[in-house]
Order: C-alpha cells, then structure tokens, then sequence
C-alpha cells in the first residue's frame, strides 16, 4: 500500500525535475546562455539584451510549455475517465478541429494582421463552439449524456470542422497557407507573458476542482451506476468535468497550435507507473506533462537550428516510443 | 414486531419515452431484519425497483421510504452511506487493485478534499475480512476469479458502513460453489444485523435462505412474504409462463424449484 509520505516523496522528485528542465530551457537557444546570466537576468543586474531573451522570451516561453503541458495532461486524463476510453485525448471530441477552423477562418480571411490575439481569440471560440456543437449534438441523440453519443458526435463534428479548414485553406493565398499549417502543427514561438497567464488561470482553477472531482473521476471509470450508488450526483459531475477538461484543452490550443500525444500519453504513463487513482494520477500527470511538454520545446528550437521543428511532430517523435518502452515493461 | 427497512407506497415507474410503466403500483414493507430476495423473471422490473430502492431511479409515482424518510429528498452522497449497492456487471477501464476499489466505499464519507484516515483504512480492512479477501488485498482486481470480484464488490458496499446493502444480480456468471458461498456469506451479513436485498434468478436458493421474497411479473409484485408461501409451483408457472413444480425436499432443507422440462401440450401460453 502507497503511504502518504510516498506520494509526496514524488511529487517533489517530479516538481524538482521540472525546475531543472525548465532552467536548461531556458539555457538553450539561438543563444547560449549560463545560469549566471539567468539570475542576473531574473534580478535585473544583466545587460538589457541578456534581460529581452531571459524574461521577454525564454521564461515566458518555457512557462507556457510547462502550462500547457500540465493543461492537456490533466484534460486528456479527465476525458479518459469520462468516456470510459483508454484511447481519450484533449483532442477527442472536436477541440482541436473547431480551434483550427477559428485559426484558419481568421488567417485567410486577414484579420489575424489586426491584431496577435485574433488567432488565439479565434481558435479558443472554435474550440468551444466544436464542443457545445458536440454537446448539442449527443443531447439530441439521447436525453442524458452518454459517452458513446459524445464519442460519435465528437468524430462527426471534428469531421465537419476539418472539412471546412480544407475548404478554407483551397482559397487561401500562399502566405496564409503556410501559416495556417504551421499553427496546425503545434509551436510555442511567440509566447508573451499575457500567453502565459491565458492559460494559467483556467489551468489553476480547473485543475483545483478537477482535483476535488478526482474521486468522482474515479467513480465514473469503474460506471455511472456505482459511481452514483457511492454518492456521485453523475450528470452534474459530468458537464463539469467536461467543460473543464474542455477549457484547459482549449486554452493550450488557442496558444499552442495542436500539439498532440501529451493528453493521451502522458496519463497513460503515470498511470503504468504509479496506478490509476485520480488523487495522485491528476498531480502526476500535470507535473509530467509540463516536463515533457518543456523538453520537447527545448528539442524543437535547438534539434535542427537554426529551423525550428513543429513541436507536435516531436512530441509524437519521442512520445510514442517512451510509451511503447513503458507498455513493455508492464508487461514483463 | 420487526423493524422496517423501505417502505413503497403504490410505485410505478416509467422510463422516459417507453410505452408503459417499468414498475406498476407496487406497495410493500422490506423488513429491516434478514433477507429479502427481489424474483421474478427477465423484465419484470426487478433492478427498475432496486434502482427505486437505493433513490438512482426517482419514482414516476408514488413514495419510496427508507427508515422513515422520503428518498427523493436525500442527498446522493446522504443514501451513498446509508445503503451499499452492488450493481450488475460493472467493469473498470483502468487497472485497480483490490484495496483500491474496497476503499472506493469510502468515498461518500470523505468529500471532495479529505484525504483518508486511519479510520478509513481500518473499515476498509474490515471489509476486506469479512468478505475473506484480505489476503489477495494487493492484487490487481482484474487478475481476480469472477467469484473472488464479486466479494471484493460486495465489501466495498460494507466499506460503505450503512446499515443496508443491496446486490443485483450477485451471483450471475458464478459456479454453483462460489453462488453458494456468496449466499452464505450474504446470510452471514444478515445475521450481523445488515438488511441484505438482493435480486436473483436462482429460485431454490431463495426459498431456502430468503426471509423475504417479492416476486414481480410485468411490474407489478404478484406475491410477497415468506419464500415458502410466495414459492408455489401455481404461482411460479404463471409468472414464468412454463411449468414449474415446487418440490419439498429434506435433504435441502427446504424447497426446490424445479422447471419442467416440456411444455404440456394444450396449456395455455
């Protein structure tokens, strides 16, 4: 039986391992940098070009990684609760494919040259609007939520909304086709501070509740008749989760672009090592999830310099045989 | 005079969009004292009342009671440590291990935020024991025979520490040992002082260790009562539409129910 002491014994090894990929982060780049130039950066003492990269940059890019990170973890852990599915990811049903269709819709259309917050404005009201679409959608199929309606909805409007970004992208000009793509395939470049709190503030917030929720979630993995037996007001519990499972995803992609395999991978993960009770799997997968998501941004600005790689062709890249590595030691 | 545990004052239950009534008109007092058995056969409304019984279902008419209190207005989590519930076939998706979904029946005590307490461990051990499963409390629940999961179920609605608990269905899918064993174990709660219902389809078990039998058919309860008086074989055949004999026997201790094996030509479908 796991002791207390034990659970918190990993998650200061995890946190304590995010602070020391998230310093080496902030290390590499375009220019090297010591950890002497960073402290002097963080307390002012640098020289003003040192300072722009460490806090107008790095760190700023670096924490939104972490976030974002920590965000679909916790969303795709929830949703693999939710749906009953093991195969469950921030993805499933829609956000992504409605948070393209806001990007692309914004891109050809121009308005994202008005101003640098239109693309994630869009592409957080797409994703919202793909899953209240989906909602709708399994609602009208049956009176309660049923997570294989949802499952079904979700493909046929994510179906939808890739249909019309292809349709968009036929008309687009060359510019706004290349930059379209690139924000489909996931990138962390361009992150400011105001990234940074978009994003942390549904992460705090949700992942406090979802938190409280975590045994609920539990619950709800073995059944909605046992869950409710034990106490589990299930329909209410439910919407919640899911819309803020769908927040934090929504969130992550507005800054983000899609960056896919962390939500599913990485509850996975934890769950092969440390079990699958919610309670300590939500801690573990966001503190995980922010590692990983840090050191493959890391890997995509200094792999191939001075090119920068799409950060969700890395997190498949590398994700997919970590997991394969974790699937085969269970199974020893 | 014994103790009363639910009370259902003419209960009918309709799912939403179906054509008529899942439980129609049903009246009855589950004694607080021993075991009550919920027969009948497929469709009959045996779970829809179970579901009334433990408030997941809210009636379409009528009032279900449980010690004295209307159930409609009871909090979830309120029933949750009130009555344990064993459901039909349920199957977690994720890997658990046996102490895990034995300490799941500690939920509705602890809230969103408390962590568990030595309390909690200590019951949940408890339950454990008494179900006899302390010994493989470490195993992966998966790994476990279909037997060894349903006692592992059943202590998770002890770890729950009401005063009731309530079983669907418990020994489908089980051998004739492990069905008996969980009957045993069943009676033993009984006698600990546990108001046990359960719903089953082994008729001869029941008449033989059931201090209640309510048999429904269509919805409606048909009989109701000491399983003897309930169990006969004019009763049993309409019900079940096939003819059934009730046969006495000393070396069981009690009634056997015994299914023909052919229709007799001429009766009545």
């Amino acid at each position: 039986m796991i002791t207390t002491a034990a659970i918190v014994r990993r998650y200061l090894l995890l946190s304590l391992l995010l602070g020391i990929t998230g310093v080496l982060a902030v290390r590499v780049g375009a220019v090297g940098l010591s950890l002497h130039d960073i402290i002097a950066a963080v307390r002012g003492t640098a020289d003003s070009a040192t300072h722009t990269i460490v806090v107008g940059l790095r760190i700023p890019r670096v924490a939104l990684a972490a976030l974002c990170g920590a965000a679909l973890a916790i969303s795709g852990a929830t949703y693999q609760a939710l749906l009953r599915n093991t195969l469950a990811e921030p993805y499933i049903l829609g956000v992504s494919s409605g948070a393209a269709l806001g990007a692309v819709a914004a891109t050809v259309f121009g308005l994202d040259r008005l101003s640098p917050w239109i693309i994630p404005a869009f592409a957080f009201a797409g994703a919202l609007a793909a899953i209240v679409l989906v909602l709708r959608v399994a609602l009208v199929a049956g009176r309660v939520l049923d997570r294989r309606t949802l499952l079904l909805a979700g493909v046929v409007v994510g179906a939808f909304c890739n249909a019309a970004v292809l349709l968009f992208l036929t008309f687009a000009d060359a510019e706004s086709f290349r930059s379209a793509v690139f924000w489909m395939m996931g990138s962390l470049a361009g992150a400011t501070w105001q990234h940074v709190l978009l994003v942390a503030v549904p992460l705090v917030s949700g992942g406090v509740v979802l938190f409280g929720l975590a045994r609920s979630l539990n619950l709800l993995a073995v059944g909605e008749p046992t869950a409710a037996a034990l106490g589990v007001p299930v329909e209410r519990v439910k919407y919640l989760c899911f819309a803020l499972a769908s927040v934090l995803a929504a969130a992550a992609v507005a800054v983000s672009g899609v960056i896919g395999f962390v939500g599913l991978i990485i509850p996975h993960a934890v769950r092969l090592m440390w079990g699958s009770n919610y309670r300590q799997l939500l801690p573990g997968a966001a503190l995980l999830g922010a590692i990983f998501l840090v050191l493959a941004d890391a890997a995509a600005r200094t792999v191939a310099a001075p090119t920068e790689l799409p950060i969700g062709v890395l997190t498949a890249l590398v994700g997919v045989p970590m997991f394969v590595v974790l699937l085969r030691r269970r199974d020893d | 005079m014994t103790e009363i545990a639910w009370k259902a004052e003419r209960v009918s239950f309709r799912h939403p969009g179906a054509s008529r009534d899942a439980v129609r008109d049903v009246t009855c007092d589950l004694t607080g004292e021993g075991v009550t058995a919920i027969l009948g056969p497929n469709g009959a409304g045996k779970s829809t009342f179970v579901r009334l019984l433990i408030g997941l279902l809210a009636p379409t008419r009528g009032i279900v009671q449980f010690r004295g209190r209307g159930l409609v207005s009871w909090p979830r989590d309120a029933i949750a440590r009130e009555v344990g519930f064993v459901p039909q076939g349920e199957e977690s998706v994720f890997p658990m291990t046996v102490r895990e979904v034995v300490a799941m029946g500690r939920y509705p005590h602890l809230g969103p935020w408390r962590a568990e307490t030595e309390e909690d461990r200590r019951l949940v051990r408890h339950a454990l024991e008494d179900v006899d499963a302390f010994p493989f409390a470490d195993r992966p629940f998966s790994t476990l025979s279909g037997g060894e999961q349903q006692r592992v179920r059943i202590a998770r609605a002890l770890a729950q520490h009401g005063s009731a608990i309530v079983l669907d269905e418990p020994t489908a899918g089980l051998d004739v040992r492990h069905e008996i064993e969980l009957f045993a174990l069943l009676r033993g709660l009984a006698s600990q002082g546990r108001t046990v219902v359960l719903v089953t389809h082994n008729l001869s078990l029941a008449a033989r260790l059931a201090d209640q039998a309510l048999l429904f058919s269509e919805g409606a309860l048909v009989a109701q009562g000491d399983p003897r008086t309930v169990l006969t074989g004019d009763t049993l055949s309409r019900v079940y539409r096939w003819p059934i004999d009730v046969v006495q026997s000393v070396e069981a201790g009690g009634p056997l129910v015994v299914p023909r094996l052919t229709r007799p030509t001429g009766s009545p479908a």
